[in-house]
């Protein structure tokens, strides 16, 4: 697992809020870490920030997944074998023992960012 | 003489060998059952079977008649045998059996045995008439029995079947069929004898006599002859004669005991291979089922009998001695040529002090018979003529020893407005049997929905009632019904958590409010905020009714992303690109820009299973590139992305083909361009074949469509996939206008109607009435709905657009096609091929430090 080490604690500005797409993700590359960015207007928070490649399968997809609700949780389902992971902390729902990589983030002046150094990493067991 | 193969797979494996002669029905049961238990993994199965075909369903053998060939009536799933490893010896009779050495000999080899079962079904009874052997003499049993009367009937007028039993008036109604004026002998002064009484058997004869086929009843055939206007002459022993062209002898069934004659088996006293309560013949090692097998001085005609025998020799193969087979309910409900004839029990009220009910009305044709007990309190038998729907109930009082209410008549009185005395099946005990062809009791069907059944397609995937001769179907699903209502179950049918609706309330409801948008429904019929169920298809009911494009600020959250990009993504996050080539039809010049799309992009290109192409390995930034070009070379989206029209598969027809009898090419691309782009509840396909050798495959498909002289035969739900189903026949020699109206009625009330993901075949097996049902709502229009159907369609084909088209045109929509949307590079470093076989392709088992 290579750990992405990063110190400094500065908001990175990724992309403009007109680059979202309401109710559903896009992608950013983040320095070399490929980052799925969500948008849910109407919902506390609006904004989530979560890896976009895929444990399972590796590939690149998160941000291209359905966007699900479930008791007030969110996650994104995974569009390659359908795994939920939630907005919130990455936890895949089916799957204790995976949990991808979130960052905070937020839209300050029209600009999305994102805080790379408040990320909680990536585990997987095995 | 003989090649010794012994299939000596013991020592090797240490499994037992186990022997089944007979590949018929109740062979075929065995052989499922057995795999189905827990010794299966015990036995090495091999199966030796006279008949060239698999084991096919002997009971709908008229089908025969109506479809081009026999797929349909074939039992369990087409790879049965090679995925249990069982050696299925087709065409290759066992001629002797040495109990000695325990071998099974054929005229290919020898082959040993541990265990050894018998199911070597009947053979037709034919009277020892002089003159029998001549050709056009057959007999009604087997397809190739089927094909030989088909090929006989060719240039024949008069067909005549000897015997009026159940299966001679069945065979009657065939002959019917192949344009024959059918006369039927019976030796006996009635009809049906052994089912019927005589005033019953004269009802039926009027019944049969007014459709046409003529009965002559006392009769006895005493010798045939060649024929002076016809191919041949009976002769009967009243010195009147008969001229026919053919003959089919329906007179009964008898054991084929030979092999076990042969081996020195016990046999019945007449005949048929004795066997015990566990269907064990006189040598401990071998079993009898079926209609070979003799119990208790009685043979089982009937295929549910054989199936509870292989049942029991299946058991005791497990070690269970407790399964005992203790006899069979012969009584029986069918239609003969349209009219209702039902025999329960004793109905001919042989049992002393037999009391007997008797409701004839000679102007409908109706006749009724009760026989009950001499204390009035149970019923022995029944005879209905006419009207079967009273068959369920009679014969559940019989089984189950109900007794009966206090004035029995009003059991078989007709019903006055609103009062029909039908059993409620709410009073049948829970032993009683529903199914006897899988012995499926109503406790079985209770318990099934303990564990969540709720439909009749999860009662047959979890029990398998009504998946045999179908005859318990109705009963089945009244006691599903009446379960349901007791469990105060108001079946949850909805679609997610977030709308307590199906899809087709849904469709309704968007249709009717003119609902556009996901949020807008979702706000009024919904909860929540959505997910990956209702989002999809929702949107798949909104593009249905108001074909809007997918990309529309409104819809662009709701699709999984296939639809969104409008390309299937693949196991590397890359995506496909498959134009539309309607009917498999392409210019070279087409091939050309194809080829050089696929080159200038590094795509790896296949030809796919459904007669086009396919360009894999594009990223996102590249669909828009490669569409702009494709597009200005001609072509339009295929669609591989949606729950909608996938291909229209085509043969050449009569463009090239010397058999084509119509131009499949055209009607497949006019199929093509009329459907493509409409919403559906699950992907759609059809083909379209150019003479009946059907070179396209229309039968494997939701729609299929078969020249034939006159015009196209319309097939409708069928599919290849993960459960094949045979498209079944709907409607034969329409022309052009007739097959779209068709066609358009069909999928529209299909969209209408189906559940989310559920293909053709599933919907229609769903839909109360199937197959008939469905005919009626479209050729009869009997919701009248016809015309709103069409015009639905028709909105969907003026309104098509194709969606790449509209996407590459409108910026706005191809920013939605970025890898990254702050970098304006696609890594294509990041995504690992490697090559084979000239063309790149994903590189196999990455570590995951080769991924990041
Ligand atoms: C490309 C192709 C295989 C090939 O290399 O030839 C293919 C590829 C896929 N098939 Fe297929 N099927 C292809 C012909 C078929 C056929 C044959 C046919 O159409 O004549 C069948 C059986 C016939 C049928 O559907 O009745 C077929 C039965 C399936 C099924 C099972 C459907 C079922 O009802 O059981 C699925 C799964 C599903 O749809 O849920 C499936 C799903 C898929 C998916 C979409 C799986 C996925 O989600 O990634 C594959 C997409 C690949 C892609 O990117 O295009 N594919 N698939 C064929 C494309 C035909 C075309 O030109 O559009
Ligand atoms: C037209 C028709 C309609 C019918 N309708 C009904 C109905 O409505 N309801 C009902 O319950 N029953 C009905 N039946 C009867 C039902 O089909 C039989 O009860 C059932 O098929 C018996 O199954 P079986 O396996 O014992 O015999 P079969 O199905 O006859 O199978 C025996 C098989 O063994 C093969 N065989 C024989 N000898 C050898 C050998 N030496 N080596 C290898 N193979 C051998 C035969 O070729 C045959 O394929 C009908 C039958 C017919 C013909
Ligand atoms: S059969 Fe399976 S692997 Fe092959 S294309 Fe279809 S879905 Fe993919
Ligand atoms: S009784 Fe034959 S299928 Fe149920």
């Amino acid at each position: 697992m290579n750990a992405v080490i990063n110190l400094k604690s500065s908001w990175l500005p990724v992309c403009r809020t007109e680059d979202l797409v309401a109710g559903s993700g896009v992608a950013v590359l983040v320095e070399t870490q490929p980052v799925a960015l969500f948008w849910l207007p109407d919902q506390q928070p609006a904004y989530y920030a979560v890896s976009h490649r895929d444990p399972f399968s590796g590939a690149e997809v998160l941000a291209h997944g359905l966007l699900c609700e479930s008791d007030g949780q969110w996650s994104v389902a995974s569009p390659l074998y359908k795994q939920h992971f939630s907005l919130a902390d990455g936890q895949c729902l089916e799957d204790p023992n995976m949990r991808i990589r979130c960052w905070p983030v937020r839209e300050q002046a029209g600009w999305i960012e994102i805080d790379l150094s408040g990320q909680q990493t990536e585990s997987q067991v095995g | 003489m003989f090649q010794q193969v012994i299939t000596g797979l013991r020592g090797h494996n240490m499994k037992k060998q186990l022997v089944v002669i007979g590949n018929g029905m109740v062979g075929h049961h065995f052989v499922e059952q057995l795999m189905a238990s827990s010794v299966a993994d015990e036995y090495q199965v091999s199966v030796f079977a006279e008949e060239p075909c698999r084991a096919y369903d002997r009971v709908h053998l008229s089908e025969y008649f109506d479809h081009p060939d026999a797929t349909h009536l074939q039992l369990g799933e087409p790879d049965f045998y090679t995925r249990h490893s069982i050696a299925l010896h087709l065409a290759e009779p066992v001629i002797r059996l040495d109990r000695d050495r325990r071998r099974v000999i054929t005229a290919q080899g020898e082959y040993a045995y541990d265990a050894l079962v018998l199911a070597t079904g009947s053979y037709p009874f034919v009277p020892p008439i002089p003159g029998r052997e001549q050709p056009h003499c057959l007999v009604y049993r087997t397809l190739e029995d089927l094909d030989a009367i088909r090929e006989s009937a060719q240039g024949a007028q008069r067909g005549v079947v000897v015997g009026g039993g159940l299966l001679g008036l069945e065979a009657a109604h065939a002959l019917t069929k192949l344009g024959l004026e059918a006369h039927v002998v019976e030796f006996a002064p009635r009809l049906m004898p052994v089912q019927l009484d005589t005033q019953a058997g004269e009802l039926l004869r009027r019944k049969i006599e007014a459709l046409g086929v003529q009965v002559h009843t006392d009769k006895a055939t005493q010798a045939i002859v060649s024929g002076d206007t016809q191919r041949l002459k009976m002769c009967f022993s009243d010195e009147s004669y008969l001229e026919t062209d053919l003959i089919v002898f329906s007179a009964g069934i008898r054991p084929q005991d030979r092999l076990a004659a042969e081996a020195g088996l016990v046999l019945g006293e007449r005949g048929g291979i004795q066997i015990d309560s566990q269907c064990r013949t006189s040598d401990p090692s071998i079993y009898a089922i079926g209609e070979c097998a003799i119990w208790n001085q009685q043979q089982f005609g009937l295929v549910a009998p054989g199936y509870t025998m292989a049942r029991v020799a299946v058991a005791h193969l497990s070690g269970d001695v407790g399964t005992r087979f203790s006899g069979a309910d012969m009584s029986t409900k069918l239609k003969l040529l349209g009219v209702d004839v039902g025999s329960i029990g004793d109905a001919q009220g042989l049992t002393p002090g037999a009391l007997n009910y008797r409701y004839a009305d000679e102007l409908s044709g109706v006749y009724r018979r009760l026989v009950v007990s001499a204390d009035g309190q149970h019923l022995l038998g029944a005879i209905l003529i006419g009207d079967n729907s009273y068959y369920d109930t009679l014969l559940q009082y019989a089984l189950n020893a109900i007794v009966l209410p206090e004035y029995p008549e009003t059991l078989i009185l007709p019903a006055v407005a609103g009062a029909e005395p039908v059993l409620g099946v709410a009073s049948l005990p829970q032993e009683a049997t529903l199914c006897s062809c899988h012995n499926v009791t109503k406790g079985d069907i209770c318990e099934a929905m303990n564990d969540g059944a709720v439909s009749m397609a999860d009662l047959k995937q979890m029990t398998r009632a009504a998946t045999g001769c179908g005859g318990c179907s109705a009963m089945v699903k009244n006691v599903l019904d009446a379960e349901l209502e007791k469990r105060g179950v108001q079946v949850d049918k909805s679609i997610c958590e977030h709308f307590a609706y199906t899809r087709q309330e849904l469709f309704h409801l968007i249709r009717v409010e003119e609902i556009h948008s996901f949020a807008d429904l979702l706000q009024r019929y919904g909860k929540g905020g959505g997910c990956e169920v209702c989002k999809p298809a929702v949107a798949s009911i909104l593009a249905s009714v108001w074909n809007e494009h997918v990309h529309e600020p409104a819809h662009v959250a709701l699709q999984d992303t296939n639809d969104t990009f409008m390309a299937n993504m693949q196991k590397n996050g890359t995506y496909s690109v498959v134009p539309r080539i309607p009917g498999g039809e392409i210019t070279p010049q087409m091939l050309i820009s194809l080829g050089e799309v696929g080159r200038k992009y590094d795509l790896y290109t296949k030809i796919t299973g459904g007669q086009r192409i396919d360009l894999f390995g594009a990223t996102l930034d590249e669909l828009p590139l490669i569409w702009e070009e494709l597009i200005a070379a001609g072509f339009e989206t295929g669609h591989a992305y949606g729950k909608s029209l996938r291909t229209v598969k085509s043969c050449i027809g009569d463009t090239w083909c010397r058999y084509g009898v119509q131009d499949s090419m055209s009607m497949a691309i006019r199929l093509e361009n009329r459907y493509k782009g409409l919403r559906t509840p699950h992907k759609v396909k059809m083909a379209v074949s150019g003479c009946t050798r059907e070179c396209a495959e229309a039968q494997s498909k939701d729609v299929g469509v078969i020249a034939t002289e006159k015009g196209w035969n319309l097939y409708v739900c069928g599919n290849g996939g993960m459960k094949p189903r045979h498209a079944d026949l709907f409607a034969t020699d329409l022309d052009d206008e007739t097959l779209i109206r068709y066609i358009d009625r069909l999928l529209m009330f299909y969209v209408y109607t189906a559940d989310r993901l559920q293909r053709t075949s599933v919907w229609m097996e769903n839909l109360e009435g199937g197959l008939s049902y469905l005919q009626a709502v479209v050729m009869n229009d009997s919701l009248g709905l016809a015309e709103e159907l069409e015009a639905r369609m028709q909105h969907v084909v003026d309104s098509y657009q194709c969606e790449w088209k509209t996407a590459v045109e409108d910026p706005q929509k191809r920013k939605r096609f970025r890898s990254y949307v702050n970098a304006s590079e696609p890594r294509r470093a990041r995504i690992q091929l490697i090559e084979e076989r000239g063309q790149r392709i994903p590189a196999r088992n990455l570590t995951e430090e080769e991924v990041a």
